[in-house]
């Protein structure tokens, strides 16, 4: 396939609005979690909460699909000059032509769940202003985001949990290739709610800390909310996506292969893709989720791979785990690593697990990578590494 | 852009398999409703089996189906699996929990509650470690899964599975989702033809709506009552074994065009 260019890329997430905001917290190792605050949630745990949210009101033509996703959504698109970069690329091509592929796990369930909330007591229908289809519906995300950029090409969403929003690109490059579009937005979103709280809960997955990706004390994750878009084109100012590696563990429902054989394949395919040799790669940007069975096995895939000197590090200390913007988020962390040549560390995490067999930064560092890999890794044992080179 | 059909699976009510839905889908026989025969998913160990619920084996029962006439290897194919309601009865059961004092969230439900649990359990049952995914585009769900499907068929010249299905979700959930009846329909795509191809097709955008409906109002029925039958339209020209154009809506004011020209009974 021929590369595509990343024109233009942001985001939101607990670090602040604006991939400066997070990269000034990245730079200085800050995280943004703070103890559970979220709606009347009762748990031991830390969170990413982007602050204002509630706040957000969507101009009236978008009020139908109003939910805590979409308001995200919507506050990504204000940021970096995202919406205008589109708009003009909407001149270049046509609205038809624009693809909107966007990634998520959750949509807008926390809308579905304080309609559960409210239950007509008599008959348990649900309240009358509940909206299925623009806020519950997994594919609510994409179709927000192409009504207000205004396109009219394809849309969907891709939901395959912790992967979703970084299967995007390779779903994006796929439709350009073929000639259903020329150009791309690809993103995702993903919001705090109750399912995700309380289902890690019930897997014993939360740490009642800040997560500690990689640590030898590190006991889960912590959950965060956010959003992240990039512009893709044939041509244009920017990093080059380079190759998309995709694949699943045929291992279990929701804990990773423990020699994280689909991760490596993941990697080996965004190789292959890109046509590169592992030691092309100067910095891995690691799913690195701070429980004890990813952390171990993906730093065994990523030696695997990479060896044991490739410099990596894991940024869901700084930003959380944001699940379905989890790929989107740290594709655009790899991107600004490669872009402004410097190696984020790994925020909260103090003392590397011994078993760490893969090169884990805690303190970032200057670095001039030519390409770079993000890895993000799925409930369903599903996998997706994505390459970004220099152009 | 063009693709081969290679397998279909079907199950609805009324069609327990698409050889047995081949006659009406055709015109030739009278289309029968009744109940969904229930899908068996043999293909998943019986501890999965257990605990994946029935939207699971209804994708399983249709994507296992798809394979069968070529015999194509399940483990070398990627999946695109898609769905637009989602699991209704595991976001039932999880918001119920989460409106409770205890809010005890059962860890099984939770991880069935993620949109590629099909694709997840077709992986373990299958040993398949090539590229899957799992989409949504509503009512478009199936246009759009054909497109990912064939797309990547090219990009990868390889087979690709593509399974749509969706079931209906229980009250109170069921009087805001528009999905009535159930459906799982699945096709293998392959780039080039082969020995098992049944039809060819070319797909476009350049398609305006209204999108193709089916005569018999009990099909016509089955076709907007759930977002996999949408790929029916698809179904009778092969059944027919006469080329045909379909337009499939994917969104509101996008259709997607599908040229099938079927290589006659086989």
């Amino acid at each position: 396939m021929s590369p595509l260019i990343v024109t233009r890329y942001t985001g939101v997430n607990c670090l602040g609005r604006g991939v400066d905001a997070w990269w000034a917290g990245l730079r200085a190792r800050r995280s943004g979690l703070a103890a559970c605050d979220f709606e009347d949630a009762v748990l031991d745990t830390f969170i990413g909460r982007v602050a204002g949210v509630e706040e957000v009101v969507l101009p009236g033509a978008l009020a139908a699909f109003d939910c805590r996703n979409n308001r995200l959504a919507w506050l990504g698109l204000a940021q970096d000059g995202f919406s205008a970069a589109v708009l003009a690329a909407r001149e270049r091509y046509g609205p038809r032509r624009i693809a909107v592929i966007m990634g998520t796990s959750t949509s807008g369930v926390l809308s579905t769940e304080r309609a559960y909330q409210h239950r007509d007591p008599g008959t348990g229908a649900l309240p009358a202003g509940f909206r299925f289809a623009e806020t519950q519906s997994t594919s609510s995300l994409a179709v927000f985001v192409r009504s207000a950029l205004g396109l009219a090409g394809p849309a969907h969403v891709v939901s395959t949990a912790c992967s979703s929003s970084a299967k995007v690109f390779a779903s994006a490059a796929r439709m350009i290739d073929a000639g259903f579009a020329d150009a791309a937005v690809v993103g995702g979103a993903d919001s705090l709610c109750l399912t995700t709280l309380y289902g890690f809960r019930s897997l014993e997955l939360l740490s009642d800390a800040p997560c500690r990706p990689y640590d030898a004390e590190r006991n889960g994750i912590s959950i965060g909310e956010g959003v992240g878009f990039a512009l893709l084109e044939r041509a244009g100012a920017g990093a080059v996506l380079a190759g998309v590696g995709e694949s699943c563990d045929a291992y279990h429902m929701s804990t990773p292969h423990p020699e994280g054989l689909g991760a490596r394949l993941a990697m080996e395919r965004a190789l292959a893709a890109a046509g590169l040799a592992p030691a092309a790669v100067g910095y891995v940007n690691l799913h690195g989720t701070a429980t004890r069975t990813n952390d171990v096995a993906e730093g065994r895939a990523v030696r695997d791979v990479f060896g044991p000197r490739t410099p990596a590090s894991a940024t869901k200390g700084a930003h959380g785990h944001l699940l379905g913007a989890a790929g989107i988020t740290e594709a655009i962390v790899a991107l600004a690593a490669l872009e402004r040549g410097f190696l984020p560390g790994t925020a909260n995490t103090r003392a590397l697990d011994v078993e760490t067999a893969c090169r884990v930064l805690i303190e970032g560092e200057p670095a001039a990578p030519r390409y770079v890999l993000s890895n993000s890794f799925g409930f369903g044992g599903n996998n997706c590494s994505v390459i970004f080179g220099r152009a | 852009m063009k693709a081969y059909i290679d397998g279909v699976g079907l199950l609805a009510p009324g069609f327990a398999s698409w050889r047995a839905a081949r006659p009406a889908l055709a015109g030739e026989a009278r289309y029968e409703p009744g109940e969904m025969p229930r899908p068996t998913a043999e293909i998943l160990p019986p501890a999965e089996r257990r605990r994946c619920g029935d939207l699971v084996k209804l994708a399983l029962h249709v994507g296992t189906e798809a394979l069968a006439p070529g015999g194509a290897r399940a483990e070398d194919l990627a999946t695109v699996f898609t769905c637009a309601t989602g699991n209704g009865e595991v976001l039932h059961q999880i918001c119920e929990t989460l409106a409770s004092a205890t809010r005890d969230v059962s860890p099984t439900r939770f991880h069935n509650s993620v949109h590629n649990a099909a694709a997840g359990y077709w992986s373990i049952a299958t040993g398949a470690r090539a590229p899957s995914t799992s989409l949504c585009a509503h009512q478009g769900s199936f246009a759009a899964g054909l497109v990912e499907a064939a797309v990547q068929a090219r990009a990868e010249n390889r087979a690709v599975l593509l399974v749509a299905y969706d079931l209906p979700p229980p009250a109170p959930l069921a009087a805001v989702v528009p999905c009535a009846l159930p459906c799982g329909l699945a096709m293998l795509l392959a780039p080039e033809e082969g020995a098992a191809s049944l039809a060819a097709i070319e797909l476009d955008l350049a398609s305006a709506g209204p999108e193709t409906t089916l005569a018999d109002p009990a099909l016509e029925r089955l076709r907007t009552g759930n977002a996999a039958a949408r790929g029916l339209p698809i179904l009778a020209a092969l059944a027919s074994g006469r080329a045909a154009h379909a337009t499939l809506e994917w969104l509101p004011d996008l259709w997607l065009g599908v040229s099938a020209a079927p290589h006659g009974p086989r």
